[in-house]
């Protein structure tokens, strides 16, 4: 029977979300068994909290897997895959695994699917449904020949419990550093200086939309009025209009506030990833179409310079 | 130093209304704006700076059609001192790995020390041609780099990873680098420049995918249909007159305890 290979996805000695994410995913394809690859400096340590997940653990230890890193990955994952046949390989679709996914496939002379957000079993291979035009559109491609490369998309399949207490399988690498071209240094965090975000229970998130700096002033003026902390999507960090440390999403924080309110946000899912959980979500958008009316729970389409002080004028009237 | 910079045209979608085509594999493009892809803007600025850093020649290449010469003529009048422009009629529907057999069938028999991508097109959100291009021609890469510093035979790169953390690596060149946005700050072309890449020669250049590789020929993923998703569990809209939207949107905030 063929099996659907899952790279376990960790960091700094924990196993990532989306993970499980994936594990529950491959479990719902019911296409052969489902075997975790966990590759660490010792993978004893987090082979138990994946057990439970999987029909089996592929265990692959040594010092060259202690930090996730292409290189000694991908050679470990061209001999694996050689010798398992597996139908599919599920890779997270994050800054780790796209790092990886595409060299592979090469190496592998195998199909790959970025970024996907469903994936079924076909008469021949897999069918892979994948964001494009950040989300305006869904593309469905076919993968006929095995094994299939399916990049998952993060947060976007639901983690569910699983009992199947998977066998541990040691499986030898080999010598995967030689004639290394890459060196892994060190992993940096970005310092919180000023506000955390993640503690306000009010936010206004700001997105390209506001179209310059000098229209800064109007939002940060409307935040105050609410008692909110302004944040924003990445362009707007990007063009140094705020600092990092306020960007919500993937690549920022991810933010639970009591309200959030996106003006001018489109809602990419690296966006949506750090800002759905909000109990409250209103939008502003001037598209009728931009996603992020999809998880917004109220919604207003017109332009942000136009309903901002129009809002403004009626919270004084209101306070008044 | 030699630099090379893959650029991609792109339509500006964002506040577009997208509409697929009868083909039901694209989109209709005849109403969008077109641009330089966001991601690519900052690979040509890390190249710019190094340009001058480093005294190096940044040489940049296209893979589309005619109209892709656009983008070229904009960063040669940056600073770029060549383009090529990779025709794509003969190539049909192609993935990220695709546009990396074609680029590499181009750079196979040329010399740079470091090429850069974007980290990713904002048309197709592949993220695979930068590490695709680079196992095809046997280099190192690293992807999602928002600051590179470059010494004798070897790059320090940050990535960005998830959560604000960054990673910290080395690469010895060369090398392909995806540049992610947000580590400079692309310049603007001078009036001069672009007078000046006016006159400049596009090399033009019949694209390939070069020869599959030896033994079964796979059958790589094809694009079956692209479609407008379902919207699950639509927002509430506040509809009317604006002054009426605003008036609602503030009795919201009120009863959210925001007013
Ligand atoms: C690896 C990676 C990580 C990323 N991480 C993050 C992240 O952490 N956070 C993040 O936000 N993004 C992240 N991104 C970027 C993300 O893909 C999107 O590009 C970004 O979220 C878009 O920001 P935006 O919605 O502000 O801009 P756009 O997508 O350009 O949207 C602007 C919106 O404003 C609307 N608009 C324009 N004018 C007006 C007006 N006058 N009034 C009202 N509406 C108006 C438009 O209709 C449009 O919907 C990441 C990307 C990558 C590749
Ligand atoms: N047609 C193209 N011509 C030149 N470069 C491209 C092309 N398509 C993609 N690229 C490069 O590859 C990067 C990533 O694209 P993608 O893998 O499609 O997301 C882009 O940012 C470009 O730098």
């Amino acid at each position: 029977m063929s099996s659907i290979l899952v790279l376990v996805e960790h960091r700094q000695g924990a196993v990532r979300d989306v993970t499980f994410e994936m594990l529950t995913a491959a479990r719902k394809l019911g296409a052969g068994s489902v075997e975790a690859v966990l590759m660490a400096e010792n993978c004893d340590v987090l082979a138990p909290s994946i057990t439970p997940h999987a029909n089996k653990v592929v265990c692959v230890s040594g010092p060259a897997f202690k930090e996730f890193s292409y290189e000694p990955y991908q050679k470990a994952l061209v001999k694996l895959i050689g010798e398992k046949k597996p139908s599919a390989v599920l890779i997270a679709n994050s800054a780790f695994g796209t790092d990886l996914g595409p060299s592979l496939a090469v190496a592998l002379n195998a199909g790959l699917v970025s970024d996907a957000v469903a994936f079924t079993e076909a008469d021949s291979g897999f069918s892979v449904s994948r964001g494009m035009y950040a989300g305006k559109l869904v593309a469905d491609w076919a993968m006929p020949s095995e094994p299939a490369i399916i990049m998952v998309r993060q947060s976007n399949f639901k983690p569910e419990p699983a009992s199947l207490g998977g066998a541990v399988e040691k499986w030898d690498a080999g010598d995967v550093a030689s004639g290394a071209k890459t060196k892994f240094i060190s992993l940096e965090e970005v310092p919180t200086t000023g506000i955390d975000i993640a503690k306000a229970s009010i936010v206004v998130g700001i997105g390209r939309g506001i179209k310059e700096a000098k229209n800064m002033p109007l939002v940060q003026e409307f935040a105050q009025d609410i008692g909110a902390v302004l944040a924003a999507s990445r362009p707007v960090v990007d063009a140094g209009w705020l600092p990092k440390e306020v960007q919500v999403g993937s690549s920022g924080k991810t933010i639970k506030p009591k309200l959030y309110i996106a003006l001018g946000i489109s809602g990419a899912f690296q966006h949506i990833a750090g800002m759905k959980g909000a109990d409250t979500i209103i939008a502003v958008n001037k598209d009728p179409k931009a996603p992020i009316f999809s998880v917004a729970h109220y919604g207003i389409v017109d332009d942000l310079h136009k309903v901002v002080p129009a809002l403004r004028t009626k919270i004084k009237e209101m306070k008044s | 130093m030699e630099i090379a910079v893959c650029l991609k045209r792109v339509p500006d979608t964002a506040e577009a209304d997208v509409k697929v085509d009868a083909s039901g594999k694209d989109i209709v493009r005849d109403k969008l704006a077109f641009t330089i892809n966001e991601a690519d803007n900052y690979a040509l600025e890390e190249a710019l700076l190094a340009r001058e850093k480093h005294n190096a020649n940044v040489t940049l290449v296209s893979v589309g059609a005619k109209e892709s010469e656009e983008v070229l003529r904009m960063g040669l009048a940056k600073g770029a001192a060549a383009a090529a422009r990779i025709d794509s009629a003969s190539l049909g529907d192609t993935d990220g790995i695709g546009i990396a057999r074609v680029l590499a069938a181009w750079f196979r028999d040329k010399k740079f020390d470091l090429i850069f991508t974007g980290c990713i097109a904002s048309d197709d959100g592949n993220s695979q041609v930068g590490p695709a291009l680079a196992e095809l021609l046997g280099m190192p890469h690293a992807s999602y780099v928002t600051k590179l510093d470059i010494q004798a035979g070897k790059i320090t790169v940050k990535r960005e990873l998830e959560g604000g953390f960054l990673e910290v690596k080395e690469l010895s060149t060369p090398c392909v680098v995806t540049i992610q946005t947000g580590g400079n700050t692309p310049r603007y072309a001078s009036i001069m420049g672009i007078k000046r890449a006016g006159a400049k020669p596009i090399e033009q250049a019949v694209g390939k995918q070069g020869q599959p590789p030896a033994g079964t020929v796979p059958v790589f993923p094809h694009l079956i249909k692209v479609y407008v998703p379902e919207v699950v569990g639509a927002a509430q809209m506040i509809e009317g007159t604006l002054d009426e939207k605003a008036g609602k949107m503030a009795a919201l905030l009120k009863e959210k305890g925001a007013v």
